[in-house]
């Protein structure tokens, strides 16, 4: 379940996610959503690209559409598949989805030898500031639903996520915070900065 | 070695020419006619059961053709009581095709593409060799002579005709119900020669409640006195009545409470009122009735017993000590499973069970679940978001394939 409703700046941090993958390898696309990723790593990294989708509308969208993707839940499902199954495990935009995004994480290092996971940053300013000037939970472009309908039930900061991946003792290999517009942030932006400026942002992990 | 190889090219072309030449017969005529493949005593098909069987035929169709590379061949496994006549006029009832929905020029088995084989199982009645086919130490029909023969047994026979066409490896095997039962055998034991498998409305196992339907339609049949032990055909009798009742019961299972309720509801059959009796007052009885009634003209009462009993035995994880993944270790086969929501005979449930085992092999799969109120029965009826799967799936797996997209649909492709 792809839950970042914004879909032009999805499709750009898509892309810089794609960059991520090396072509030729295997891939599983955790919460693929409409199959707007798998598409882009099929058509320009000729990846054996699979896709796990709790929506079956989306899933039953995905295989009309030529791609492998099955129906399952990323809490539940992952831990059907052997280790390394896959070169990159990805988790785009759908761990702040999840009941346990600790397991989930977990279950996605141990499947893939690579995790790669983008997420939206909770520790933007523009979030930072409605709580602290409206007193209100935060509803921004990329974050559009209410609290009480909200699909996103497990936000962090990139803070929060360094944190995590520290935990469970991953290596993070590199990583890019992304603008509104899901572009990369400049370079020369200091790591503080990239929490509060950065919109969302993109990890690539490996175990320790 | 080498006259061997020039042998089997030899009997490829041969097939190939064959195949083209029946193409065009059948286009001019449509006939219903079946294509055969006689396996003589020589050639013995070993079975499950510990014997053998020889010598056997198999009744087959074919649509499409055979590309230069043998590499578009797709094997359709029917269900149950289906037959060899996917997308032909049926030559007992005149009815279309069982599968014109799916199989056909620009249907999502497409005929302009692939290159289609449907054979009558092992067992059957309608061509290939099963308990009506004479019994060659006797001269007179099988009977329960015939061995009980399993899925596994059928597919090592589809094999032999797959061999004989000159196919190293299946494009596709499809298949519905007991049809899904013999793509998921078939993928297992043979999955080198299967580039993708689509199993539909089926499951890895007979569960515990589709034993018991088939026990109670076998019993059917048994318990009809014109049934005589089996021996019927030699006193030129029919168990009409016990086959119906079981065609009756088996068809229940077929649909969904909520499909009865939409199509006849407690409707009266040709009345105003209740009758007092035992007539089929209700449409819904009227309907089974007819059903059941005109089964009998086109199945063969013990070709039902065994084929019931071939999907009872079914069970892929205990023929792989209990862990259905190991059926699949290794697969390279490309898998698209699709399940119904209504469907109480193979519930999703159980389609799951052979996604997560495929996905503890980690395969290529793809799994979509259909919602529909039309039961078990949705694989052969109008259900577009089946046909989107399978001809989505199929497109993608041909373009990997490198199989060259029909002259009508290449701009789609691209």
């Amino acid at each position: 379940m792809n839950v970042n409703s914004n879909s032009q700046s999805t499709r750009v941090d898509l892309l810089l996610l794609a960059d991520m993958v090396k072509p030729g390898t295997r891939v599983l696309d955790v919460g693929c959503g409409d199959g707007a990723l798998l598409r882009i790593l099929a058509e320009t990294r000729d990846v054996d690209a699979r896709g796990i989708e709790i929506v079956q509308s989306n899933v039953n969208q995905c295989v009309a559409a030529g791609l492998s993707v099955v129906q399952g839940d990323a809490d539940t499902d992952l831990i059907n598949y052997p280790d390394n199954a896959f070169e990159y495990a990805i988790l785009s935009q759908t761990i702040q989805a999840t009941r346990r995004p600790f397991d989930v994480l977990e279950q996605l290092l141990r499947i893939g030898k690579s995790a790669i996971v983008s997420f939206p940053n909770f520790g933007h300013w523009r979030i930072r500031s409605q709580i602290m000037f409206r007193g209100r939970m935060p509803v921004t472009q990329n974050l559009s639903y209410d609290w009480y309908d909200t699909p996103n039930i497990h936000f962090c900061t990139i803070k929060d996520f360094i944190a995590m991946c520290e935990e469970l003792e991953a290596k993070v290999v590199s990583s890019v915070a992304l603008n509104a517009q899901g572009q990369r942030l400049g370079l020369k932006i200091p790591f503080p900065m990239q929490n509060l400026l950065g919109q969302q942002a993109i990890f690539q992990l490996s175990r320790g | 070695m080498g006259l061997l190889a020039f042998k089997a090219r030899m009997i490829q072309v041969e097939q190939k020419t064959k195949g083209t030449a029946h193409k065009e017969h059948r286009a001019s005529e449509r006939d219903a006619d079946s294509l055969f493949v006689h396996f003589p005593e020589n050639e013995p098909l070993e079975l499950d059961c510990g014997t053998s069987l020889s010598p056997f035929t198999l009744a087959y169709q074919t649509y499409g053709t055979l590309n230069e590379d043998a590499t578009n061949a797709i094997l359709v496994c029917h269900a149950l009581t289906g037959d060899q006549h996917v997308a032909n006029p049926h030559p007992v009832t005149g009815k279309p095709g069982w599968w014109e929905t799916m199989v056909g020029p620009g249907k999502p088995i497409n005929t302009d593409r692939y290159f289609i084989i449907c054979a009558n199982h092992l067992g059957g009645c309608l061509g290939s060799t099963g308990p009506t086919a004479p019994n060659p130490a006797t001269g007179k029909p099988y009977g329960l002579d015939f061995p009980v023969i399993t899925i596994a047994d059928m597919v090592r026979a589809q094999a032999r005709l797959i061999d004989y066409l000159g196919i190293d490896q299946l494009f596709s095997v499809v298949g519905g119900s007991m049809g899904g039962m013999q793509v998921l055998e078939w993928a297992s034991t043979l999955g080198s020669r299967v580039f993708t498998a689509i199993p539909i409305a089926t499951g890895a196992r007979h569960s515990s409640q589709n034993i018991a339907f088939h026990e109670v339609g076998r019993q059917a049949v048994m318990a009809d006195p014109d049934w005589r032990s089996g021996r019927y055909l030699d006193e030129g009798k029919q168990p009409r009545k016990g086959l119906a009742v079981a065609r009756m019961a088996a068809h229940i299972t077929y649909l969904s409470d909520e499909a009865l309720h939409r199509k006849f509801g407690r409707n009266l059959q040709d009345r105003e009122e209740i009758t007092f009796g035992f007539d089929a007052d209700f449409q819904v009885e009227s309907y089974l009735r007819h059903q059941g009634y005109t089964f009998v003209d086109r199945f063969d009462a013990n070709s039902y017993l065994f084929m019931t009993r071939a999907m009872d035995y079914f069970d892929l994880a205990a023929d792989h000590g209990g862990e259905l993944a190991k059926a699949f270790e290794a697969t390279n086969t490309r898998f698209c499973c699709v399940s119904f929501t209504s469907d109480w005979l193979f519930p999703t449930e159980e389609m799951r069970a052979v996604v997560q085992a495929l996905n503890a092999v980690a395969a290529n799969v793809s799994f979509v679940e259909i919602e529909t109120d039309n039961g078990h029965d949705s694989f052969l009826l109008n259900e577009p978001e089946l046909f989107d799967a399978v001809s989505g799936f199929l497109s993608a797996a041909a373009r990997t394939r490198g199989l060259s997209a029909p002259a009508q649909t290449r701009d789609e492709e691209v």
